[in-house]
């Protein structure tokens, strides 16, 4: 086929067409946009509900830090607009607990968990496979609607009188499992973890989905090994979560047990206010071994989708194959693997056996590995590139810095002997938002700048963009940099305050910068925000492939059609990163459905 | 063919049905429907659920100084009255209704094959009646067990029982037993005993479908083959429960 073909879609008119016109007229406006069974509309729904929940967890993050940014203010301007939260203009140390708590698991769970996987999973797999449609389209929309449910759930407890729960985002108990322990573990409590159950079913769901979906409904030609590693990650972080997620609804179920029947899973031995509770013969630390068994496979489920969109995004961008494709596939597998059994590194200074901890540390180290590949291959991939410098490319560079950064410290707690000092200190702290928030949002921006035209057929604004990404990627550095030095200087996370440590007193000012950084941060979001709503209507319309990329939704109509092709399904003969092949072509990318010619299929070995 | 061809086409627009089932042309690396594939990552997703609470369950009996032996327990049988001393009688006739019925189910599935409506409907209400006889034992052990005074946060059967695995001094005061008993007992039961239950609607309404002809005009009935799966899991659980509990 003449490159010259390749920016149009590849659509063969045929009666089909014809036919998806015919079916149009049955849809209402209900149908179409709010219980859609398109998985395009369903993945803006993700997006949509996800960057809400973003604003809000950003929202309690800069009142908590106003509150150990300057812990001996009164703040009356505040207290008119979070009147409940709010005695005296100072936060009550209550609220404080349930805002870093809700702040934790809105931001891992509703937006770096359902959101992003929700978001990308659904607008990319069917359109990168060339699918018309995930598997099943209603259990995907179930999926949705279970997510927007258990975010009824969890933001009305907001509203408890008694507050939120306030346990932190791992819940340990016994704060979580006693209802009498603090305000916030009674029906804030209970609602988290109703909240929590009915969100693991829209994981399982969701999940099923689009594993089924990645294995039987690629077009022809799209061999698993020539899907793009966006698919790739989707794919395992799906199966990630579907393993993952089922022990934390056992881990619930016993806690809620625990709460309501009187069981003793997790409790024994507690006295309160003199009179022992007749709890007897459970333990915590089964509730950490069962919660984490969740919480570090968890991580990945955040990590890898951002991971697979970066790695698409720069090798579009530096007009390179990407380096090293089956290398990256396997890292995605070794992750996944070995993610399964590192749980114990979060659990260093429960007393297990030094000799079970070592083995924790050897497998948490290796995990290193899978990791430090992908961090050599994006920078392979870099390295000589025809670098386009654009939004997405920025974001995506940013990724790598923050993953990078964040993964080093990890290396130093993944050794009990230097966590012991550094657990449950600031350096914990900045290792994961580091490595895991921020990075993960970075993904997530670059997937969005990238994508934006495949879902609203509209361009970003790319100034603002700009502005987006220097506030957001300067600013996420002076909150996080400093945090590693407080940690190593023995400063405790979830502290309602230091005043009363002498030793503490010296990063006062600190505490202040970080603080003003975050409330710069969380402004700068806000650019963010009004840049998508502006250009979802007013934005620059896109052509039909912008970032001249190879990959098959630029194939698809960009106005975005039911069934995603007019006509039959593309058919697809390469892998997805030829670009510069042909240093002689002025054209320096060759879409997926682009037939070999008869040179290439001489020597095209490879895939 | 073309008729063939036409239905298809049907097919890729309307997204509650198949969306390009056969479509795309690359087989599933696994060579099974989708359909399939769902129900094979739903069970790896519950055998996790399972082995967490199987995981609690050893956990947490280790850590004790003794638990009740299960012949002195799980003695009662329907008819015998309280002195029965029929140690894992009863259990043991679940157990053999549980796999009956796995075994009617699996009928159920050759005869779809065959494309045997008759047939088909006829091992699925065996397969049904199998696991409603199963609920009502299992509700008989629960409510034998309520009566002997068995609760999640309390256990009668402390050291004053027969044949202790264990006999040590410092025994809870103030239950007989160690709780947690009760509360892995009751627990984990009711959690299969929800997935038997949950097997049996999903069953029943396998059972109209098909006497409706809802597979038979499909093609095939690879409904029941999914809600066979799952019905199997469910069977294979019970296994390892029963081990859990009445063996060790
Ligand atoms: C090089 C690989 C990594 C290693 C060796 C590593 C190691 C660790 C260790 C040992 C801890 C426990 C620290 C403590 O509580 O004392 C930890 C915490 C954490 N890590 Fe990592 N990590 C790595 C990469 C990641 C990645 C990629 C993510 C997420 C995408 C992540 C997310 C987290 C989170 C969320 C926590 C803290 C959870 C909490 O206590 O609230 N880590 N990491
Ligand atoms: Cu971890």
């Amino acid at each position: 086929m003449q490159t010259t073909t390749v920016t149009e879609p590849h659509v063969k008119e045929h009666s089909q067409a014809a036919h998806a016109d015919a079916h149009h007229h049955t849809e209402t406006f209900i149908s179409k946009y709010i219980f859609s069974l398109d998985h395009k509309t369903i993945g803006k729904q993700f997006l949509f509900l996800g960057m809400a929940w973003a604003v809000i967890g950003g929202l309690m993050s800069v009142v908590f830090r106003i509150q150990l940014g300057w812990p001996d203010e009164t703040f009356p301007w505040l207290e008119k607009i979070f009147a409940a939260w709010f005695t005296d203009g100072k936060l009550n140390p209550e609220a404080y607990y349930s805002l870093v708590t809700m702040h934790g698991t809105i931001m891992v769970f509703f937006v770096l968990t359902a959101s992003l996987s929700g978001t990308f999973a659904n607008i990319l797999i069917p359109l990168q496979i060339g699918a018309r449609d995930m598997a099943s389209p209603l259990m995907n929309a179930i999926s949705f609607w279970l997510f927007f449910l258990a975010s009824v759930v969890m933001f009305s407890s907001i509203f408890l009188p008694t507050g939120a729960a306030s346990a932190g985002w791992t819940i340990y108990p016994p704060l979580s499992a006693l209802p009498q322990a603090s305000p916030g573990s009674g029906m804030g409590m209970t609602m988290w973890l109703i909240a929590m159950v009915i969100f693991i079913g829209s994981t399982l769901v969701g999940g099923l989905n689009y594993v089924s979906t990645v294995l039987n409904l690629r077009t022809r030609g799209m061999s698993m090994f020539r899907m793009p590693l966006t698919v790739w990650a989707l794919f395992f972080t799906a199966i990630i979560g579907i393993l993952s997620f089922p022990v934390l609804v056992s881990c619930c179920v016993l806690l809620i047990f625990d709460r309501g029947l009187g069981t003793s899973f997790y409790l024994s031995n507690i006295v309160i206010g003199g009179k022992a509770l007749p709890f007897a013969g459970g333990s915590p630390i089964l509730f950490q071994h069962l919660f984490w068994f969740l919480g570090h496979p968890e991580v990945y489920i955040v990590i890898l989708p951002a991971m697979g969109m970066v790695s698409e995004i720069l090798a579009v961008h530096s007009r390179k194959p990407i380096f090293g494709y089956k290398a990256m596939i396997f890292s995605i597998l070794g992750i996944t693997v070995l993610g399964f059994i590192v749980w114990a590194h979060h659990m260093y200074v429960t007393g297990m056996n030094p000799f079970i901890g070592s083995i924790f540390v050897l497998f948490t180290l290796l995990i290193a590995i899978p990791s430090a590949v992908k961090v050599f291959n994006w920078l392979t991939t870099l390295w000589r590139g025809n670098i386009r410098v654009n939004p997405p490319s920025m974001f995506a560079v940013g990724f790598v810095s923050m993953f990078i950064s964040g993964g080093l410290t990890g290396i130093w707690l993944g050794n009990a002997t230097i966590d012991i000092q550094l657990h449950d200190t600031y350096f914990v702290v900045a290792h994961f938002h580091i490595v895991m928030g921020i990075a993960a949002f970075f993904g997530m921006f670059a997937g969005i700048y990238h994508w934006f035209p495949r879902m609203f057929g509209r361009m970003m604004n790319d100034t603002m963009a700009y502005i987006h990404f220097a506030i957001t990627f300067i600013g996420a550095y002076l909150i996080f940099w400093p945090m590693h030095f407080l940690g190593l200087a023995g400063v405790p996370r979830r502290y309602y305050t230091f005043n009363e440590f002498a030793a503490f007193s010296q990063y006062a000012t600190l505490n202040k910068v970080i603080t003003i950084a975050a409330i710069v941060v969380f402004l700068g979001q806000l650019i963010f925000v009004v840049n998508f709503i502006y250009s979802i209507f007013k934005g620059r319309k896109s052509v039909q492939n912008p970032w001249e990329a190879n990959t098959l939704e630029w194939t698809s109509p960009i106005e975005g059609v039911h069934g995603n092709w007019n006509g039959d399904l593309p058919e697809v003969h390469r892998w997805p990163y030829d670009y510069s092949r042909n240093p002689n072509s002025d054209v320096d990318f060759i879409p997926q459905n682009v037939p070999l010619t008869e040179e290439e299929k001489k020597d095209y070995v490879h895939h | 063919m073309a008729e063939v061809l036409e239905i298809q086409e049907e097919h890729h627009f309307d997204p509650l049905t198949l969306p390009n089932n056969g479509e795309g042309g690359e087989e599933s690396p696994m060579k099974i429907s989708y359909g399939k594939t769902m129900m094979w990552y739903f069970l790896l997703s519950d055998a996790f659920t399972f082995s967490a609470f199987l995981i609690a369950y050893a956990a947490i009996r280790i850590s004790q100084p003794w638990w009740p032996n299960p012949n002195s327990v799980f003695k009662g049988f329907p008819g015998f009255g309280p002195e029965a001393n029929l140690p894992l009688g009863f259990v043991s006739v679940m157990t053999f209704v549980l796999i009956l019925s796995s075994v009617a189910v699996v009928r159920a599935v050759q005869e779809g094959h065959r494309m045997n409506k008759k047939g088909v409907m006829i091992w699925m209400f065996f397969g049904i009646l199998g696991g409603v006889a199963f609920l009502g034992c299992q509700a008989w052990e629960w409510n034998n067990l309520i009566h002997e005074g068995l609760r999640p946060f309390y256990n009668p059967f402390g050291p004053d029982a027969n044949g202790l695995t264990h006999l040590v001094e410092e025994h809870q005061q103030w239950s007989p037993g160690p709780v947690a008993f009760g509360a892995l007992f009751f627990g984990i039961t009711g959690f299969h005993g929800f997935h038997v239950f949950t097997g049996v609607l999903l069953n029943v309404w396998g059972f109209v479908a098909t006497s409706m002809g809802v597979f038979h005009r499909r093609g095939h009935y690879e409904m029941i083959e999914k809600l066979g799966l799952y019905w199997h899991f469910v069977d294979l659980v019970w296994v390892f429960v029963f081990l859990a509990f009445y063996l060790m």
